[in-house]
This record gives structure tokens, C-alpha cells and sequence, in this order.
């Protein structure tokens, strides 16, 4: 602790030095905090898939639906426990701007399939047993301040009534929550029936299945059977894992991890370079004060850890004001962003990370002038200096 | 055990390796350093003053003899038993001062106690009394850029003296003043030699500030070449 004063007065002896090194920190784990908490949104989705859940969409594009016959189909493969279906229904409220994520479902199995996923068995039958009910995940209906009664107009930019018009009536009938935080409850669920027989375009489709299997380890003979059953029809299928169908959809924009890594990476290297650079002149320039300091009694090892301390300080000093500021970044962007990336927080395990990239980054820029310093003789050291 | 003499060297040598040219400063040198005395170590430059300066800290080791410092063999030390040593009975009294830039009189002064295990309260009541035996309590928050030549090596004894060592170990220290300010700071070496019984090495060009020493030694190819002075002393 007495050493401490010491490293404080060395860290903070030239103010302009320290601010832009801090400034490359600070801005390094803006980046890192900001950018970590967005994949973990993004990824919120393949952590939370269910090991025994299975996607079926058209083996063509997912966007193309399947006929409705299959659902009966695939719920007699054998190793299917649990069939349900939904159907992309584009919603909007009052605004194109103002999204919400809205699909047409099967009101008798969906929620068994999605087992995560927690309502009361009162407001259930309220929903089941009107047409026209919607249930709304808990985190959406914060969002757009609706409650259970409530009769909210959805709009579709897809889809049209067969009387006109593209807004359909719906009335809250339940709001639903989730067993972990973490599960995506930032959209809501109404009646596929219901949908189907009000939409201009009519027919007999379905927009995907979605099934559990008795077992994890039947998921891939399952997919199989399943996209065997389907092979050389009009539409066949495509069967995979829901973690492996939401990686590929959330793959659509790019790879995210490579790009989030690319990033990272290269505000690391980035200041890296320069705090390395800025440690070791810094110390250099102080060969002479260590000769010194090492005549007067301080040990080798003693002078080592104080180096080493000033640049754990200077990184955590960066980084610390750089993480804070991410969190508010996030935490505000949160409020905006909810109806897109609903899990977009920046949590304990990232603050965490943070921290150990921060010590990380202390020591390894401050190895090398500490390593100097301890293998400094005093006579050169004052010669140098 | 006491002993008369605080330093002893015997049969001392040090030679230096450069490239493929064998240097050698000393070789069978021998010496005693009374406790109590002030000597002044003189010679032209390359005589060897700074190394055996060095040699006497222990910031450099002899390549042969032996180096007796109060009854004690300190030649055969280990790095960090000789920095133990070094902590524990010298002060050094650089000719460019030495201060820390960054830290102010005080935590100057405060340096050599850091290692010890005084209380913060304990060393502040000794770095005050050491600024006010120099004559400095009043610049003790003072930093080094605001303080002329003479107030820094002021700063510098007291950071010197301030752990009581029983050696100080000066190394031109009014190369760097002028005439003035130079014999004022020999007045107070001259002082803590006198009043406080600190044994004091001092290499020096000045002829004039050797007198201040008790004796002087002249060093010319690592050989002594003894004229002992008598101090002047002041009236």
C-alpha cells in the first residue's frame, strides 16, 4: 500500500500522456462492451433452443410455407412427442415503423412445444376460447403498456382481410412470461384459424413446424425421417435443431461471431500497441529515477510489481470508465431496440470478461519495462539515464 | 562486537570486461575508513573515485579482495541482501540531486523510510525533523521544479540522513553549485559529520570542498596517494 502513492504519482505525471492512453482504453472497451452485449442479444436465441427441439421449414427457402397436411404427418414419425406450427404474420401497431413481431399458432399445442414459456392456466382458456384473443409476451407488453383486456389493433404488411383493410382486432387475452430472463418474450401469438379463414389470401398453409422429440438423441434420425417422408414432393423439407436454425437465421446478416471477433480483435491489438509503446517509453524515460530508487534500497521485485501495478491501473482506469459507458450505451439503446433484440443487456459474465481483459491487457504491456527495470544495474541505469 | 574502523578494504581489485580488453580499475588496493571520519576522495577523472564510490554502496561488487563494513563481510552479499544493506546503513548524495520530479519535498524525503515499517505518522515526524535539520521544514510541500540547486540538495541530505544510516556517501555533491550555495551544503555535511557522528565518503574535483573533510585521499590509476589534511575548522 505504500508503494501505491508511488505508482499513482508516476501514472499521473504527465496528464496529457495519461488522458489519450486512457482515451484508447476507454474507447477499446466501449467497443468491447457495446459489441459483446449485442452478439449476446443476438445470440440469446441459440442459447435458449431447447435441446430437444426440432424446425421444419420448406427446403427451398424458409419463407415458403408448407401445406397444413404435414403437421399430422410429421406427429406420427416415430420419436415426435410434440407437433405445433406457426405462421409469420408481420405485424405492425398503428405505425409500419412500430413492429411487433406477431405469428398465427396453434393455440392447442404451441405452448406445450415451447414449455419455457409460462402463463396462467386462466388466462390460457380465456385465449383459447376466443378466436380473436391474443397472447402477448410479458416483455412486449411493457413495452406498448398493454394489459389483459386490452383491444389492440395489429396490422400486417403482408397480409390483407378478405373485407378489407389490414388491420385485424385483437383482444389481450393473456400476457406470458418465461422460466429464465433470458427467454425472448418480446412478441405475441393469436389464433391460426382464426388467421386463416379472415386472410384474403386464404389456403391451407402452414409457415414452419416446430416439434419435440422424446429424446435429444433421436434429434437427428427424427430430422431425417422427417425430411425422408417429405423427399420428392411438391415441398419438401428441411429438418434441423432450433439452435441450429436460429444460428443460420441470425448467419443471414453475416458471421456475426467472426465480425464481432474481427472488431474486438483490432481495438485490442490497437491499444495494445499503444499503451505498450507508452508504457515502455514511459519507462525508459524513468531509467535513471529506477537506478535511483534501487541505490536508496527498493528490491528489483519491489520496482517490478510497481510497474506492473501502473500499468493494471492505467488499463483499469480505461477500461473501467470504458465499460461504464458501454453500459449506458446499451442500457439506452436497450429501451429502443427492445421490439428488435429484446436480450440486449450487458451483464455480470460480460463485466466480468471485461475485467479479466483488463488485467490481461495491465500485464502484458507492462511485462516487458517491468522486466527492464528488474534486470536494470544500477550503474547503467544512471549511465542511461 | 564494536568496531573502530567502519570500513575495511582488502587486497581489493575490479577489473572490467570490454570486449575482448581487460580493464583494471583496482588491483590489491587497501583501505580503512575510520567510524567518525569525513574523507574527501580526489583524483583526475578515470582515477576510479566513482567506482570505489560504488563499490563502498555496494551498488557494484569487487571482482577480488574483501569489503569489511562494520565487522561484517558485505563482498560476498546476494542483490537483494546487499539493497537490505544499502537501505539499512547508507545515504547516498548524488551531484544532480536525484529527486523524484513527480513527488514533493516530503514524499522525497519519505522515500528511504518506505521501506521500513514506521507508521505514515512516525515517518512524517522524522522526514519534518530531517527538512528542518536542513533547513527546509518550510518548502516541504514544495516540488523539485520549484526549488533552486542548493534547496535540492538540501532535499536530497535530508532524504539521505532521514534513516539514521551510519555512512553517507556523496559523490560530487556541489559539482552543480555555485561557490555559495557549494560551501553551505559542506557546512551541513561537515555538521552531520561533527554533531551527529555520521561517517561521510565524499569525492570531489574542488579542492576547496575537500577541505571541509577531515582528510583526503588522492586516487590516481587505483592507487591511493595519502595527504592527510587536517580540517579547518570553523571557529
Amino acid at each position: 500500500m505504500k508503494d501505491l502513492y508511488l505508482v499513482y504519482k508516476n501514472l499521473t505525471r504527465k496528464k496529457m500522456r495519461l488522458f489519450l492512453t486512457s482515451l484508447a482504453i476507454f474507447v477499446a472497451f466501449l467497443i468491447f462492451g457495446a459489441v459483446t452485449a449485442l452478439q449476446g442479444a443476438l445470440n440469446s436465441g441459440i442459447e435458449m433452443s431447447a435441446d430437444n427441439r426440432l424446425v421444419v421449414v420448406h427446403k427451398t427457402n424458409f419463407t415458403n410455407p408448407l401445406p397444413y397436411a404435414y403437421v399430422n404427418k410429421v406427429q406420427n414419425i416415430d420419436g415426435v412427442h410434440q407437433v405445433t406450427h406457426a405462421n409469420w404474420f408481420g405485424g405492425y401497431y398503428q405505425e409500419p415503423a412500430n413492429q411487433v413481431i406477431t405469428m398465427a399458432v396453434d393455440p392447442d399445442t404451441y405452448f406445450d412445444v415451447y414449455s419455457e414459456l409460462v402463463v396462467s392456466p386462466e388466462q390460457m382458456a380465456a385465449w383459447k376460447a376466443n378466436r380473436a384473443g391474443v397472447m402477448v409476451g410479458e416483455r412486449l407488453a411493457k413495452v406498448n403498456n398493454w394489459k389483459v383486456g386490452d383491444q389492440i389493433p395489429i396490422s400486417s404488411n403482408i397480409f390483407s382481410k378478405k373485407e378489407g383493410g389490414h388491420t385485424w382486432e385483437l383482444k389481450v387475452e393473456g400476457i406470458f412470461g418465461a422460466t429464465d430472463p433470458q427467454v425472448d418474450t418480446g412478441y405475441m401469438v393469436f389464433h391460426y384459424k382464426y388467421f386463416m379463414e379472415t386472410q384474403s389470401w386464404g389456403g391451407d398453409n402452414v409457415g414452419w413446424l416446430v416439434l419435440t422429440t422424446d429424446d435429444p438423441a433421436i434429434n437427428e434420425q427424427v430430422a431425417k425421417a422427417i425430411d425422408e417422408t417429405f423427399a420428392n414432393s411438391q415441398a419438401e423439407t428441411d429438418t434441423s435443431t432450433e439452435k441450429a436454425f436460429n444460428k443460420a437465421f441470425i448467419e443471414q446478416i453475416g458471421n456475426i461471431g467472426l465480425i464481432i471477433f474481427g472488431v474486438v480483435f483490432m481495438a485490442f491489438f490497437t491499444i495494445l500497441v499503444v499503451v505498450g509503446n507508452t508504457m515502455v517509453l514511459a519507462i525508459r524515460e524513468r531509467t535513471a529515477e529506477i537506478a535511483v530508487l534501487k541505490t536508496l534500497g527498493f528490491s528489483s521485485p519491489r520496482i517490478f510489481r510497481m510497474i506492473l501495478a501502473e500499468s493494471c491501473l492505467l488499463s483499469f482506469l480505461g477500461g473501467l470508465l470504458g465499460l461504464g459507458a458501454a453500459y449506458l450505451a446499451v442500457d439506452g439503446a436497450s429501451e429502443f431496440l427492445a421490439r428488435f433484440l429484446p436480450n440486449l443487456v450487458l451483464d455480470g459474465s460480460i463485466a466480468l470478461q471485461a475485467l479479466g481483459y483488463m488485467l490481461l491487457l495491465g500485464l502484458v504491456t507492462g511485462i516487458v519495462p517491468a522486466i527492464s527495470a528488474l534486470r536494470l544495474n544500477i550503474i547503467s541505469g544512471f549511465s542511461k539515464g | 562486537m564494536t568496531h573502530e574502523n567502519l570500513f575495511i578494504l582488502k587486497n581489493l581489485s575490479k577489473r572490467f570486461v570490454k570486449g575482448k580488453e581487460t580493464i583494471s580499475i583496482f588491483d590489491g588496493l587497501d583501505m580503512t575508513i575510520p567510524k567518525g571520519d569525513f574523507l574527501a576522495i580526489m583524483g583526475p577523472s578515470g582515477s576510479g573515485k566513482t567506482t570505489l564510490l560504488n563499490l563502498l554502496g555496494g551498488v557494484d561488487q569487487p571482482t577480488g579482495g574483501e569489503v569489511i563494513f562494520d565487522g561484517e563481510r558485505v563482498d560476498s552479499l546476494s542483490e537483494s541482501q546487499l539493497t537490505k544493506w544499502r537501505a539499512n546503513n547508507i545515504g547516498f548524495i548524488f551531484q544532480f540531486y536525484n529527486l523524484m520530479p513527480m513527488l514533493n519535498a516530503e514524499r522525497n524525503v519519505e522515500l528511504p523510510l518506505l521501506l521500513t515499517n514506521l507508521s505514515s505518522k512516525e515517518r512524517m515526524q522524522r522526514v519534518h525533523t530531517a527538512l528542518k535539520l536542513v533547513g527546509l521544514e518550510d518548502r516541504a510541500k514544495h516540488m523539485p521544479s520549484e526549488m533552486s540547486g542548493g534547496q535540492l540538495q538540501r532535499v536530497a541530505i535530508a532524504r539521505a540522513v532521514v534513516s539514521d544510516p551510519k555512512l553517507l556517501l556523496c559523490d560530487e555533491p556541489t559539482g552543480d553549485l555555485d561557490r555559495q550555495t557549494a560551501d553551505e551544503i559542506l557546512q551541513m555535511l561537515q555538521l552531520l559529520n561533527r554533531d551527529f557522528g555520521k561517517t561521510i565518503v565524499m569525492v570531489t574535483h574542488d579542492p576547496a570542498a575537500a577541505r571541509y573533510a577531515s582528510r583526503t585521499l588522492h586516487l590516481d590509476k587505483g592507487q591511493f596517494v595519502e595527504k592527510e589534511q587536517l580540517m579547518e575548522k570553523s571557529a
